[in-house]
């Protein structure tokens, strides 16, 4: 397996896997505003995918394309980060899960617009401004939420707490992403550790919620170790795909 | 800053080009000004439908009473004057 092609699976997976997790939400979400605005966050996110994915096809040169990626693959060969799996829980969880994980993309597309792959330097520039509202969107439920009643306060805190786990994963780095970053292609992403860390404390702080706690971090997600989640998510996701292989509407 | 159970009701105007005037487009429910500016953009700009958006509380906004519509517009009717249908367009002014 190529690391390009590992990369843009990792990056691939990673939009599919959350996108597929708010469209979970269509048609349970607290108002119906808010249904449509996790199912467009959720749209975005497998547009992105589709993107990264196709191009995942290419660069393998096997003839799989993204529906291919996306739909026959087992848990086993996924490749997204454990921060994404993770369900939903309730709305508070939903929203400590978007503001981590979009806080952290979007550090990491605006720099890859500068990739020295032009494929990934184009989707970058199309994900990025999709992107910086996700992460704006779910900063601003923080501080409401945090900042909102006590139950709110206290269901915010523990969806976070649920999540500071999987945080460190998001920024590891391997062989193959450092081999990547050195060439440009890739980014190096502990270096964008930083300025999560300050947007991190300081949307916390603006919604009064205790500063971030990373217990012992737990990865895997990124070599296809994943939790038991993924393996649900896909039986959902894969169904159609997997009783009647390559239908077309 | 409380997060109610009702969330109040506001008013959605999207421009939908530069120049063109804020048009009333329909309504969200949202707790507080910033996330109805965020509804509506996710409720009703996701087909590029706007270059810019503005709400209102709906309870902010003053309204002529249905009741009354007699006196405030009826006399209008007979006004036809008003209207410019009397007059001769030159053929050099298009696109009136």
């Amino acid at each position: 397996m190529s690391g390009l092609f590992q990369y843009l699976l990792r990056l691939g997976d990673d939009s599919l896997i959350l996108g597929q997790r708010l469209s979970e939400w269509c048609g349970h979400s607290p108002t119906i505003e808010v249904d449509l605005s996790l199912s467009n966050l959720g749209l975005d996110l497998i547009g992105q995918a589709t993107l990264l994915l196709g191009y995942a096809g290419e660069v393998e040169g096997k003839g799989r394309d993204a529906d291919r990626l996306a739909f026959h693959r087992d848990a086993l060969q996924f490749r997204n980060c454990l921060l994404v799996e993770q369900p939903n829980g309730d709305f508070a969880q939903t929203i400590a899960r978007q503001f981590l994980f979009s806080t952290y993309s979007h550090a990491l597309f605006q720099k890859l617009t500068g990739s020295t792959d032009a494929r990934i330097a184009e989707i970058a520039a199309k994900a990025v401004k999709e992107v910086a509202y996700h992460a704006d969107l779910a900063a601003d439920w923080v501080v409401r939420l945090g900042d909102g009643t006590e139950e709110s306060h206290r269901r915010m805190a523990e969806g976070l707490d649920w999540f500071w786990r999987f945080v460190d994963e998001m920024f590891e780095m391997d062989e193959v992403e450092r081999s990547l970053a050195e060439s440009g292609v890739a980014v190096d992403k502990a270096a964008l550790r930083p300025q999560f860390d300050e947007k991190v404390s300081s949307v916390l702080a603006a919604a009064t919620l205790q500063p971030a706690a990373y217990p012992y971090p737990i990865k895997g997600g990124r070599v296809g170790h994943h939790s038991e989640h993924l393996g649900h998510l896909l039986a959902q996701m894969q169904y159609l795909q997997r009783t009647y292989p390559d239908a077309v509407w | 800053m409380k997060l109610s159970k009702d969330w109040p009701l506001w008013e959605v105007f999207i421009r939908s080009r530069g120049g063109l005037a804020h048009k009333h487009v329909g309504s969200v429910h949202a707790p507080d000004p910033e996330l109805a500016v965020r509804h509506a953009r996710d409720t009703y700009t996701r087909r590029l439908e706007g270059v810019s958006i503005w709400v209102v509380r709906s309870s902010d906004i003053v309204a002529s009473d249905p009741e009354q519509a007699g006196s405030m517009f009826e006399p209008a009717e007979t006004k036809i004057y008003r209207h410019p249908t009397f007059y001769n367009l030159p053929d050099a002014v298009k696109h009136m």
